[in-house]
């Protein structure tokens, strides 16, 4: 899946037009509802990329290569035809991209997504396994963040000073966090974690048929908004 | 399916010392110990005594190297071994097994954690699921392999964490504190778990506990170990105990039978007429005003995780009040509503005038600083309400924060009351956890609020800490503060003569110290 994301992105940046990437998406939204995934998960899921859009879009069209008729010039920035076409390309991409890899990753288990880095993409084990600790911790963190907040409310000191108070817990997390991976680092070394010696992986991880339609299907996409593109002319290399 | 392979090891100490890297002062000094294959050995000795750094060494994860040439680097005098070998030499001989039950979690799935030290030691695939089943059914783990680890209480950790150790075989088992943080189910279950680990594998056993009858059934050496002093005392339980027994109780052992007696840590309590006196008042009829009064009181973490519901309670001035359960029925939540942190699901929480003192009857819904002049809190892991740089300063932050009178001179009272003077200048951070959780009762008495919550107060406490922080505690509500401790201790709950009150999944009851039922809680 991974493979399939990085694919169909390979694709949509070699053009910068707004047919590919509009066709792209317009593939991607019928086959969406095949995944079956609840439309509030999904909205909730992607909403990071779809905030990022708009933003995107604003910033090109304010300053990007000026070309074409002039819209807005505030001095530092200029609103053109150019930079228009730009700015919707760019947004259309950017949630073309998106959307795939967050709807995909949606089921994914991390401790699945780990097996397949380590054993498909043969990445260091220390290395996947000290991310999969990572993202386990960072639930716990959360919690740790909440009793920190209670904690200088119980005090009297969550009255004002947001902005120190907000600095002081940064730190004391920062504190707490070094010292349960310090132990967490020690439980794994205990249970013989860096030993010499090959490791083994107790789940065997599946490359099988159904990751390869999904990487055909990413890349797929990827190729036919291209093929669009080429025949109606828009295609900028 | 026993174990055939794995030969119980021996663990040999010979004139054994560490000094950690940066440190003056040596950890461990001076030890000569041999234990046989298969013997089981409990080790005991005073906070300092370097009996953790002694179990880190036989499993080989002391944090650096020694170098010789570095003298702020780790040093390292004599020698031990497992087997004859360096321990670092034949990891995955010895399983070790510490206090934090959060901290063993590796994985996020049951399987999966106790498959991943078969994996470390290249385990193949299809022996490493015959491992994974056989230890969890050891241990008497019966829960699907694919469930989370998240939701587990502290004894399942513990022993889904003794059954990662068995599912790679080892030839010891070295427990430190494993029982420390675990309530009295919790500490049953681990017991339980580790003879049947021992039965299966025949494997060498050291354990370290402060609450050592723990272990005394299944142990068959007590050693005493002294700060840079080394071994001062090791045979049979039995006789180490009957002849060591009070230099045990000093150096922060609880010897079975020298337990606190009932009330002691309290004065207006403290004859056994004054209990009956208390016990005997009518319904209603109370020592002191109520404070706080809680009436079919539902509380939730979050906005959606209700954990408790149809908590009827009324707390009053100078009363200890113990709120006490199994695991997960929402004691800290609950301690977490009485303190106005949490709003209540559900239900009534209402401080009386009293207490509120023209601020409303709602806790939850007061500022910060109208809270924290009328109810303190002492947080399950004090690293939580630590803000300041030093230990000074953090005494200070709550009265300077109320603007009250004269903050330095209540510091150095404090500084004396929780004999934390010699580490005025340290930081907080780095206090011993004994040392922690007495200046974080310190930082909440400072403002001295009418209410004070505690969560734990006493968890992995060593005797002699023990003893300080419950003491403090007595004195409090014996001055009229009301006492809510959140706790499975029962010696605590013994010591400080406290009412109970005992959660389960669908309400409170309420139980009198020595079983004499209050009018208050149902």
């Amino acid at each position: 899946m991974l493979l399939g994301v990085l694919g169909l992105g390979v694709c949509l940046v070699l053009s910068l037009d707004v047919v590919s990437a509009a066709v792209a998406l317009a593939i991607e939204l019928a086959l969406l509802p095949l995944l079956r995934i609840p439309f509030r998960t999904l909205l909730l899921r992607t909403s990071p990329v779809l905030l990022a859009v708009p933003l995107t879009g604003l910033s090109i069209a304010l300053y990007g290569r000026a070309s074409g008729r002039e819209w807005f010039d505030l001095g530092f920035a200029h609103v053109t035809d150019g930079s228009l076409v730009l700015a919707v390309a760019t947004m259309l991409r950017v949630l073309a991209v998106g959307i795939p890899s967050v709807a995909l990753f949606i089921r994914a288990d991390p401790t699945d997504l780990a097996d397949g880095l380590a054993q498909v993409l043969r990445l260091p084990a220390r290395f996947v396994l000290g991310a999969l600790a990572a993202i386990r911790m960072m639930t716990i963190l959360g919690e740790d963040w909440r009793q920190l907040g209670m904690a200088r409310r119980a005090r009297g000191l969550a009255d004002t000073g947001r902005l120190r108070r907000g600095a002081s817990m940064a730190f004391a997390l920062l504190v707490v966090a070094l010292r349960r991976a310090t132990t967490l680092a020690v439980a794994m070394e205990a249970r013989g974690f860096g030993a010499p010696g090959a490791r083994t992986w107790a789940r065997p991880a599946r490359f099988g048929r159904q990751e390869w339609a999904a990487v055909a299907v990413l890349v797929g996409i990827g190729m036919v908004s291209i093929a669009v593109a080429v025949a109606v002319g828009t295609w900028r290399a | 399916m026993s174990v055939a392979d794995a030969h119980a090891a021996r663990i040999e100490f010979r004139d054994w010392g560490w000094r950690y890297a940066d440190r003056d002062a040596w950890a461990v000094r001076g030890v000569d110990l041999v234990v046989e294959p298969g013997e089981r050995v409990a080790v005991v000795g005073p906070s300092g005594a370097g009996k953790s750094t002694l179990l880190r060494a036989v499993a080989a994860v002391l944090p650096d190297e020694p170098d010789a040439a570095d003298d702020t680097a780790a040093e390292v005098r004599g020698s031990v071994l497992v087997d004859g070998a360096a321990p670092g030499s034949v990891r995955g001989r010895v399983g070790l097994v510490m206090q934090d039950p959060e901290a063993h979690t590796v994985m996020s799935r049951i399987g999966d954690d106790v498959a991943f030290g078969c994996e470390n030691l290249g385990v193949e695939r299809s022996e490493t699921w015959l491992r994974v089943r056989h230890a969890l059914d050891v241990v008497g783990l019966d829960l699907p392999l694919d469930r989370s680890t998240t939701r587990l209480s502290g004894g399942q950790r513990q022993r889904l964490a003794l059954a990662g150790v068995l599912a790679m075989r080892p030839g010891a088992l070295v427990l430190d504190e494993p029982c420390a943080n675990l309530d009295p189910n919790g500490v049953v279950q681990v017991h339980d778990a580790v003879r049947a680990l021992l039965d299966d594998t025949g494997a060498t056993l050291l354990v370290v506990e402060h609450r050592i009858g723990t272990w005394l059934d299944l142990v068959d050496r007590l050693v005493l170990l002294e700060p840079g002093g080394g071994v001062v005392a090791d045979g049979p339980p039995a006789e180490v105990l009957r002849t060591h027994g009070d230099a045990l109780t000093a150096a922060g052992v609880w010897v079975p039978g020298a337990e606190p007696a009932p009330g002691s840590a309290r004065r207006l309590h403290s004859t056994p007429d004054g209990a009956q006196l208390a016990a005997a008042l009518p319904d209603g009829a109370q020592l002191g005003p109520t404070l706080l009064h809680a009436e079919r009181l539902a509380t939730a973490r979050g906005r959606r995780q209700r954990v408790g519901t149809g908590i009827d309670l009324t707390v009053t001035r100078g009363q200890v009040l113990a709120v006490t359960g199994p695991n997960g029925v929402g004691k800290s939540t609950l301690g977490l509503t009485l303190a106005g942190l949490l709003r209540p699901a559900a239900g009534v929480l209402r401080a009386t005038e009293p207490l509120a003192d023209g601020a409303g009857p709602s806790p939850s819904a007061w500022s910060s600083r109208t809270l924290a002049a009328r109810i303190g809190t002492v947080f399950q892991e004090p690293e939580h309400q630590f803000v300041a740089r030093t230990v000074r300063a953090e005494l200070e932050a709550g009265p300077r924060a109320l603007g009250l009178s004269d903050p330095a001179a209540r510091a150095d009272d404090l500084l004396d009351a929780f004999a934390l003077r010699h580490l005025a200048d340290a930081n907080p951070f780095t206090l011993s956890g004994g040392e922690q959780r007495r200046l974080a009762i310190g930082t909440v008495v400072a403002t001295r609020p009418p209410v004070v919550v505690l969560d734990e107060p006493t968890s992995g406490q060593d005797r002699a800490t023990w003893q300080a922080v419950v003491d403090r505690l007595g004195a409090l509500a014996d001055s009229g503060t009301a006492v809510i401790a959140v706790t499975h201790d029962r010696d605590l709950i013994s010591a400080l003569d406290a009412d109970r009150i005992v959660l389960t999944a669908t309400g409170a009851t309420g139980v009198k110290d020595r079983d004499t039922t209050t009018g208050d809680a149902r």
